[in-house]
């Protein structure tokens, strides 16, 4: 059984979208990289759950 | 070549009788710029008993931008302008949207899922053909003067109003306006004419946009690719027109040559790959960047902008014209009530806060849809093709892809609202237009809610079952009253669906079709009192 929820959770998709790509406004591909390694971190253990990361990990391996 | 605009309607210049030496001529309402959002203001105010006089620098239409979709809103404005049935007759009605990446569709979207609206979500039609329409409505109404190569060369602001110097054939003449409507677009000769700052974010990314005339049986759907096979790396777009005219819109990235795109054999090669195996012949063809910007202010003093003058959006999302024609609804019946002493000062003002509102809706609605299709680095763009990876799989990623949010009417945060004293559900929103539904009349004919508005302020009151021995609720001076249910019915329920209209309920309609105020129970003095507000007395 699943745990990951792929269904959007955001009321403003749209917003949460804007939000990830002005983090990353202006910065070089290496900065962005690092913001995106500590972004995963962090989120990662705001889920807390090691199924649903590992769940996420497969996901994200299997998209082209 | 095919760059070259084609004249499709050409009007005659004609002397007025304001170009006689002697003292200058003063008008109430002067409007400069005779494409659809002037020609939309000029025909409401004089709808609304207002004289007009609208200036535009040509002698013809068909020369100027190519929008092609109107939106339902906008139907809905033209349609209680007179023009609405003739559009939708002609025009290609749609409703739904594709979006592909490579070959694979990864959803596809229904503007309008649900019944009982008189308008469709979209109709495309070639913007000539529109204001061909508009001018034909603008050439039926006595009080509206539409004079052709009258370019404003000069403006002076007096106390009261403004003094234009304009040139034509026959030489210039002066002539001075209590109220002046900017409407002559992007590169408006007014806002420069003031100095005014038109500042805002210029997006690098070239687009190749082509009309075709095509004999092909794709479905009649707005079809969006992200890096198809046919156009490597970038998006397109296409869409179907009357005519077997089809507008393809080709990204072709910020190191495009404009001139290089534009030939011929060059544009061949890149539509080829679209249309294979279908035989087309192109009818037009232009490169464009867009900007998303707007004036800080629509309003000043007795200047009013409205449309591409006072705002500038990418054509991704049909904000453009859409939102230039809902500038135009929102401040005719206000300049009618000023004009006629009926609304207090803070109404025109109104008009700046409600349509900046708007503009910065869209504004916003552009950007965003622009910082997806063309993002800005490398680290954007990666982020932007995860999306697109993941959005097969995951719906979180597909709500996500934006490949323009298709134009809906602002719901004004507006000084002129009562707020509801009670909850109320259903599509209904203060500060938004009535949501359409069938209704019947007493001998059992259908009509629609919007046009049976009187086109002033108007309540609607719900019946109620009690009944009142008969009696009419009261509506204060200069407001129709129409109750659901003994001047309309409504059989299917509806309306009350969409309104939340239980027995009694109250509803106050501004001009322009927006709610206003609304109640549980008709109370004449609470019903006076949101009038009040509403016209700022």
């Amino acid at each position: 059984m699943p745990k990951l929820i792929t269904a959007s959770q955001f009321a403003d998709p749209d917003a949460a979208y804007v939000a990830l790509v002005e983090a990353r406004r202006n910065l070089s591909d290496a900065e962005a990289a690092e913001l995106d390694a500590r972004l995963v971190l962090i989120l990662a253990n705001h889920v807390g759950d090691l199924d649903v990361l590992r769940e996420a990990i497969a996901l994200a391996k299997q998209s082209r | 070549m095919s760059n070259i605009r084609k004249t499709v309607y050409r009007y005659d210049y004609r002397r007025s009788p304001d170009q006689e030496t002697g003292a200058i001529v003063r008008r109430p309402v002067v409007v400069v710029g005779a494409g659809p959002v002037g020609l939309a203001a000029a025909i409401d105010l004089a709808l609304r008993d207002v004289p007009v006089v609208l200036l535009d620098d040509a002698d013809r239409i068909g020369e100027g931008s190519r929008g092609i979709c109107w939106s339902k809103r906008t139907l809905e404005i033209l349609d209680r302008l007179g023009v609405g049935d003739g559009l939708v007759a002609h025009g290609v009605t749609w409703k739904l949207g594709k979006v592909f990446c490579g070959d694979e569709l990864l959803f596809s979207f229904d503007l309008l899922p649900e019944g009982g609206h008189k308008m469709p979500a979209f109709i495309n039609l070639q913007q000539f053909y529109l204001e061909k329409a508009l001018v034909d409505r603008a050439l039926q109404l006595k009080n509206l003067e539409l004079r052709w190569k009258n370019k404003v060369v000069a403006l002076d602001r007096l106390n009261d109003g403004v003094r234009l110097s304009i040139e034509t054939p026959d030489g210039p003449y002066r002539l001075d306006a209590d109220w002046l409507i900017a409407a002559d677009g992007a590169r408006s000769t007014i806002r420069g004419l003031l100095g005014l700052d038109f500042a805002g974010v210029t997006f690098e990314d070239k687009f190749l946009i082509a009309d075709v005339r095509m004999a092909a049986d794709f479905p009649t759907e707005r079809r969006f690719w992200f890096a198809p096979a046919f156009h490597s790396g970038q998006s397109a777009l296409m869409h179907r027109q009357p005519d077997d005219i089809w507008r393809i819109d080709l990204q072709l990235g910020p190191d495009a040559d404009p001139a290089t795109e534009q030939e011929a054999q060059r544009v061949r090669v890149r539509l080829d790959k679209v249309l294979a195996p279908h035989a087309y012949e192109l009818e037009w063809v232009s490169i464009y960047t867009f900007n998303c910007r707007r004036l800080d202010r629509f309003l000043h003093d007795r200047v009013i902008f409205v449309g591409d003058a006072a705002h500038q959006v990418s054509p991704f999302g049909a904000r453009g014209a859409n939102s230039g024609i809902q500038d135009a609804e929102n401040l005719a019946w206000k300049l009618a009530a000023v004009l006629k002493g009926e609304g207090g000062a803070g109404l025109i003002e109104s008009y700046d806060v409600e349509r900046i509102q708007a503009a910065d809706e869209n504004i916003s609605h552009s950007t965003r849809s622009t910082d997806f299709m063309s993002p800005h680095s490398s680290a954007e763009r990666r982020l932007r093709d995860a999306v697109l990876a993941l959005a097969p799989k995951a719906e979180f990623a597909r709500r996500m892809v934006n490949s323009g949010r298709l134009s809906l009417p602002a719901v004004y945060n507006s000084p002129l609202s009562t707020p509801d004293a009670t909850p109320f559900a259903g599509a209904a929103k203060l500060g938004a237009p009535l949501p359409d539904a069938p209704l019947t009349r007493g001998d059992g004919s259908a009509t629609h809610l919007l046009e049976s508005l009187s086109g002033g302020f108007e309540i609607i009151c719900i019946k109620d079952r009690q009944g009142e021995n008969g009696e009419r609720p009261r509506a204060p001076d200069q407001v129709a009253l129409t109750i659901i249910g003994e001047d309309y019915f409504d059989p299917n329920g509806i309306l009350a669906q969409r309104l939340d209209a239980t027995p009694g309920a109250t509803y106050l309609v501004r001009p322009d079709q927006h709610l206003c105020a609304r109640w549980r129970t008709f109370d004449s003095a609470a019903v006076a009192r949101a009038h009040q507000r509403a016209l700022r007395r």
